[in-house]
């Protein structure tokens, strides 16, 4: 294998990681808060507001309800807006967010409804704000739970990030296509294919690793 | 101390209503241990927490400390409820921290400092016994380990008042003996007043100082411990005792007991004594003095707090004039007697 075959597979293995990187911390950041808020304005909740939890899930339903391929098109424009390019990997990076973060937000409230309403209760009873539960009682109970949502959405931003070749994002799903796939090169397909197992592999062990030290259970 | 005026509390409205609490008018004054006792779904789980406003009362107020909760709302609600201490049933610990860190959690919503944080935790874990245990995580303590580290960090806000929701029924009897024992020390030697709701006669046997009897949302009785052990007023508080002593006419008699007296019956009576009548040789002067012969079918003395008490139930067997006569002579002496009915003589 040429020299410039192996930079182009390092460079699309690179732009892979970069694309599941950003993505994942920009829906990290705003997918375990909107969870937060689905979770707490539920009724009865500690911040009771049905409309607004109503409004919230509809919106989170919408994005989850998407397929990857068409959102990636179909907001091209707010893409262009955005980071001023429709093509390449930040410009990936952005329909990647937006898919990721309803997904996280569903995992996030999933993990806080296992937490058992005794804790909630005991806290206000002692007196403690909605912010205060937030902080010291329900992100910290289900910190296992969000660990293992936030390793399933990064295990699956692998695999959109591969779609991403679509808007010319590159990646390694990228390569495998247009090299592997398109100009018959069975090898590299084996190496794009070998790559993105062991990037998985790794992220979900590196997951199971966190959870296993977070849990106390 | 604690004062529950004209509380009611109704979930839902219209046909669907249910009344959780109906008029409840409750009163516990500084340094006192008062229990409520019911049956489940009776209100007790609704009235405790409503006294530091977990439910909102539909109408009526609630004064802690000298506070009118139900006006509260907000921080202030949040800071009247530092004074309050509540434990539970299922002791709600955070899995996540450990045993100091549970415990210094109400001082951490307060804005206390790691170190001041430190200077209270050290000694409250060693008023439960638990000092050896301040690293450990919740899951590697017992039941009883963990109700005391839900003590400790009750006591952390140096509440006025604690409120025990269950709480020990989740543990074996042993480990409920001393528990409540840890919390008779910390109403004596803290003075702090406490709130219990149970189910179990023991626990109002063991450390309250009155009781209160709920039933479909009303408190249908509140006494003295010492009087509601030894005369129930209402019937369901009757059961409860009965249930508790486990004294109760055998079966088989029960089935033979007819409602009116004849000729051919005796009475079957239960007889409940307490203070001196406890200690006189009642019964065979009854027999004398009578001349009724009495056949004993169960009997047991029980001493409850500083009161002794004994309960018996017994057939009276004379002529009717008789038994008549040895019942008013029972209760001259100041016996509670309680005809439960009538059965045929045997001959």
């Amino acid at each position: 294998m040429s020299s410039a075959m192996i930079d182009l597979i390092l460079q699309a293995t690179l732009d892979t990681l970069y694309m599941v990187g950003v993505s994942g911390l920009i829906a990290t950041l705003l997918g375990v808060p909107l969870g937060v808020l689905l979770y707490i304005t539920r009724p009865g909740q500690i911040i009771a507001m049905p409309v607004v939890n109503q409004a919230l899930s509809i919106v989170t339903n919408i994005g989850r309800s998407i397929p990857f391929i068409i959102l990636m098109v179909a907001i091209i424009p707010f893409t262009r807006m955005l980071v001023g390019t429709s093509i390449g990997i930040n410009a990936a990076s952005v329909p990647l967010t937006i898919a990721a973060i309803p997904f996280v937000a569903r995992l996030v409230e999933g993990a806080l409804n296992e937490i058992s309403p005794g804790l909630i209760e005991a806290a206000q009873a002692m007196g403690a704000t909605p912010w205060q539960i937030v902080r010291k009682v329900l992100l910290p109970e289900a910190r296992g739970g969000i660990i293992t949502g936030l390793t399933i959405t990064v295990v699956t931003l692998v695999s959109y990030s591969a779609m991403a070749g679509a808007v010319g994002g590159g990646g390694l799903g990228d390569l495998g296509i247009r090299y592997g796939y398109n100009r018959f090169n069975p090898t590299i397909m084996l190496i794009t294919v070998v790559i993105l197992v062991i990037m998985v592999q790794g992220f979900q062990s590196l997951g199971d690793y966190l959870v296993r030290k977070s849990d106390r259970k | 101390m604690i004062e529950l005026s004209n509380v009611s509390k109704t979930y839902g409205s219209g046909a669907g209503a249910v009344n959780a609490l109906r008029d409840v008018d409750l009163h516990i004054p500084e340094g006192s241990i008062h229990g409520v006792i019911g049956l489940s779904g009776a209100g007790k789980s609704t009235l405790i927490r409503c006294v530091n406003l977990l439910e909102r009362p539909s109408t009526g107020s609630v004064t802690v400390n000298g506070q009118e909760m139900t006006r509260l709302g907000g921080q202030a609600l949040n800071r009247a409820r530092h004074r309050i201490g509540m434990i539970f049933q299922h002791f709600n610990l955070l899995t996540t921290r450990t045993v100091f860190d549970n415990v210094a959690l109400p001082l951490e919503l307060m804005g206390y400092k790691r170190t001041a944080i430190r200077h209270r935790v050290a000694p409250l874990l060693k008023l439960v016994g638990l000092d050896d245990k301040a690293g450990q995580f919740p899951a590697q303590l017992s039941g009883g380990q963990k109700q005391r580290v839900a003590i400790a960090r009750a006591l952390a806000s140096e509440p006025a008042v604690l409120l025990c929701d269950e709480a020990t029924s989740a543990l074996d009897p042993q480990t409920t003996g001393s528990i409540l024992e840890l919390l008779r020390d910390i109403n004596r030697d803290l003075g702090i007043t406490i709130l219990l709701i149970t189910h179990e006669m023991e626990v109002v046997k063991s450390i309250c100082h009155r009781v209160s009897l709920i039933s479909d949302g009303r408190l249908v009785e509140d006494a003295a411990v010492g009087d509601f052990f030894t005369a129930p007023e209402t019937q369901l508080g009757r059961e409860f005792l009965n249930d508790f002593l486990q004294l109760s006419p055998p079966r088989e008699l029960i089935s033979r007991l007819e409602e009116a007296p004849d000729e051919h019956t005796h009475p079957v009576v239960r007889l409940t004594f307490s203070g001196d009548a406890v200690s006189t040789p009642l019964i065979s002067r009854l027999a004398r003095e009578c001349s009724v012969d009495v056949s004993i079918l169960q009997a047991k003395v029980e001493s409850i707090q500083e009161r002794t008490l004994g309960l018996m139930i017994a057939e009276l067997l004379g002529t009717q004039a008789q038994t008549e006569q040895a019942m008013r002579y029972l209760e001259s002496h100041e016996l509670n007697v309680e005809v439960l009915g009538h059965v045929q003589r045997d001959d």
